[in-house]
């Protein structure tokens, strides 16, 4: 089947999953990512890479921390960028997701960013430019349902390298909401496609996917079983809406059970990192005394992310 | 008009008849099967060298989308598509809208397809009042009014005492309940299979247990109330299961399947086809093997298109958020054929699936070349090839996951009454 994200020549034409990307492509965006760390401790932060380009940041549902990370990247690159609150802009359901593309088409968009509260979204947008051929326009899947967010499983894996260095002998552990987690999808995509030998998932049997072991992963229940000797934790985030009701009886109960406390943290090995993709609920899937410890790496996560997506759109750019 | 078909390999599953024989026609019934009767001259010959003629196709779900969808298809449009695809005798489901659950609405509906002279329907009528799971309809009503069976189409009753009383009430007349097996609150917002592949892709999933569960119960109340069971668009190797157990314990049930559960699984989402998006959903390579299978041993009794025409605006959008339902009834011949090819039966043997035995489930003399008999046929020419496009398709729908395919078989001619409704151009 052909693999919509590569053009012709194997080149990345749109990012939008992590799943079926070769390694060779996802080690390019990493190493690709590495200089532009240091434009952000310059005193003139911009790079004339994407000048003249424009990219929409489409967000049919709300989102303030990604959105603005794409925008600062796309900024940083000298590119112009418009952003379209079409969740709030589209209640009155009068336009279409293709016609909404169409008409930013005339407008002479170069790349899209996209947030889709459905799965498969962006694929939706990359096929109708493929259709309409607009081979020029590029897709970045900025987050689809519980499918894919590509740009967040880079930079987690930017992070994790950073730290590590070396993919191939770590133990990896995932904790917490995977059935409706992007992020987590991502995260096992790129985890296994790098070579990580051991990627386990941590939570309860309802918040666990049908035939998630399948994905390549260890799937644990218990959070002192799973996080043994591991070398990196990655947190996911608990949304409000599903911390009480047929899926968990309580934030409380989650927390107690699956939350990451010090004492928790303390099977993992001494120099296990702690990520999370935030926001954070304190108390709920993190201790305080974790999130603001030594181990935990969130902060940097969010300053890679700045340079992973500048990556990301530049090799777009130029494919 | 007088039909002399000539030359043709003639296929009767209902007689099995396989041999070389000629067809003669008049006045709308079949008069001579080998020879003609006395006196016969034909006002029209077809050449059916190398052709096979067999009984037209009795399709068991075929939905028009009248009344009340008509932007979506016609009687007119619909029918183009069934002459094209040699179905001559065609169920319809009870979910148009309103549904079809008051005799006026039945009456209507056939008096229009009867007017238009093209294939025959079958209305099935609503089990319940506006397919809401409350009230019954009034079935003996429905069925002065031409209804042949009664169903709840896609959407299952919530309320377990009404669909026992429901089941009891038609089985009071004996009429045939058709029911597709979906337990009304369980996997209600999946979207796909629940398996790797939804996983994968981050869709909500369907469990196969929401076919399952949904059948202990169905089968539990035929036990109950010797109601007559027709399970529509088995989609998983569990439910099979468990029909075929209840039909060897003897009680009174058939079932069918999908052109598109026949071939296609959920592998075939790929990324995000929303061709793909169907009611049940497509389930694993296990279960697509075990669907075929049982198809082949007749333990499942019928192959139906599930035709369901869609516009574009409501499968251009994501995968989840698409309509589901394909349209089909165009290639339930071709269908019917790759799957009988690849496991290797008779032509003899695949037609029976889509003539006498759904005809049976309908309880309508339909799907056979008796003398006397109706004649509906439909000429095909086997090694011919059907390639599916949007352009070809007659079907005002033209979302399948068929597009683009080869398929084998090909529709030369199709009578109805005794009058040629279609001839391949």
């Amino acid at each position: 089947m052909h693999n919509p994200q590569l053009n012709a020549h194997g080149e990345l034409q749109h990012l939008l999953s992590l799943d079926g990307l070769p390694r060779e492509i996802l080690t390019a965006i990493l190493d690709t990512a590495e200089p532009f760390t240091e434009v952000a401790e310059r005193e003139i932060k911009k790079l004339p890479i994407l000048r003249g380009k424009s990219i929409f940041n489409l967000f049919f549902e709300n989102s303030t921390r990604t959105r603005t990370t794409f925008e600062i990247a796309a900024k940083r690159l000298s590119a112009d960028v418009i952003n379209l609150n079409v969740a709030t802009s589209s209640t009155n359901k009068g336009e279409t997701l293709l016609d909404t593309v169409d008409n930013l088409c005339a407008m002479q968009a170069d790349m899209f960013v996209v947030r889709h509260a459905s799965s498969g979204a962006p694929y939706l947008i990359a096929e109708h430019l493929h259709n309409t051929r607009r081979h020029d326009i590029h897709v970045i899947n900025a987050g689809d349902g519980r499918h894919a967010h590509p740009t967040q499983g880079l930079l987690d894996m930017y992070t994790i390298r950073h730290y590590k260095q070396d993919f191939t002998g770590l133990v990896v552990a995932i904790v917490g909401d995977v059935l409706h987690s992007r992020v987590a999808r991502s995260q096992i995509a790129a985890l296994t496609t790098l070579g990580v030998p051991e990627v386990r998932v941590i939570g309860p049997k309802t918040l666990m996917p049908t035939d998630l072991d399948k994905l390549g992963v260890r799937v644990f229940h218990d959070m002192r079983e799973g996080l043994r000797d591991v070398d990196v934790v990655m947190m996911l985030r608990l949304q409000n809406e599903r911390m009480s009701g047929p899926l968990l009886p309580s934030g409380q109960e989650f927390f107690k059970v699956w939350g990451l406390t010090p004492e928790k943290l303390a099977v993992a090995r001494p120099d296990a990192i702690v990520m999370h993709p935030g926001p954070m609920n304190r108390g709920v899937e993190i201790d305080s005394a974790v999130a603001d410890g030594t181990q935990a790496v969130i902060l940097p996560q969010v300053t890679f992310g700045i340079a992973v997506r500048m990556a990301v759109m530049s090799m777009l750019g130029s494919n | 008009m007088k039909i002399h078909i000539a030359n043709g390999r003639l296929i009767d599953p209902a007689h099995d008849i396989d041999q070389q024989r000629d067809l003669f026609v008049a006045n709308g019934k079949i008069v001579g099967i080998g020879s003609a009767p006395d006196g016969f001259s034909a006002t029209r010959h077809i050449d059916a060298t190398g052709k096979i003629i067999c009984p037209g196709l009795v399709d068991l779900a075929a939905r028009l989308r009248e009344p009340g969808f008509e932007y979506l298809a016609t009687l007119e449009s619909e029918m183009e598509a069934a002459m094209a695809g040699g179905v001559t005798s065609l169920a319809i489901p009870p979910d148009t809208d309103p549904p079809l659950d008051e005799p006026g609405l039945v009456e209507m509906l056939c008096y229009r397809a009867k007017k238009l002279n093209r294939a025959h329907v079958y209305p099935v009528g609503a089990l319940t009042e506006r397919l809401e799971g409350k009230r019954l309809s009034e079935m003996a009503e429905l069925v002065d009014a031409g209804c042949v069976a009664f169903s709840q189409a896609n959407t299952p009753i919530v309320d377990t005492q009404v669909l026992f009383c429901a089941l009891q009430y038609a089985a009071t007349f004996g009429y045939r309940v058709w029911l597709q097996p979906i337990a009304p609150r369980f996997g209600h917002e999946g979207v796909a299979h629940d398996g790797e592949v939804a996983t994968r892709l981050g869709l909500p999933g369907i469990p196969t247990a929401a076919e399952t569960i949904a059948l202990f119960t169905y089968i539990e109340l035929a036990r109950l109330t010797g109601a007559k069971l027709h399970i529509t668009r088995l989609s998983s190797a569990e439910g099979l299961a468990l029909v075929r157990a209840a039909k060897a314990e003897g009680l009174d049930i058939t079932c069918d399947v999908s052109i598109n559960h026949l071939h296609l699984s959920d592998m075939d989402i790929g990324y995000f086809n929303a061709h793909c998006r169907l009611n049940p959903p497509l389930r694993s390579q296990r279960d697509r093997d075990a669907l075929q299978a049982a198809l082949a041993t007749g333990d499942i009794d019928a192959l139906c298109s599930n035709h369901s025409p869609i516009d574009d605006d409501a499968k251009q959008v994501p995968f989840s958020e698409a309509e589901p339902g394909a349209t089909g009834i165009e290639l339930l011949l071709p269908l019917a054929l790759k799957w009988g090819r690849s496991h290797k039966l008779s032509l003899l043997e695949t037609l029976r699936r889509v003539t006498i035995n759904p005809a049976r489930i309908i309880g309508s003399k339909a799907g056979q070349l008796s003398l006397g008999a109706r004649a509906d046929i439909c000429v095909f020419d086997a090694e011919g090839e059907t390639t599916v496009t949007r352009e070809r398709l007659r079907s005002q729908g033209k979302n399948t996951p068929f597009l683009g395919h080869n398929l084998p078989g090909k529709v030369c001619y199709t009578v109805v009454e005794g009058k040629v409704m279609y001839a391949e151009p």
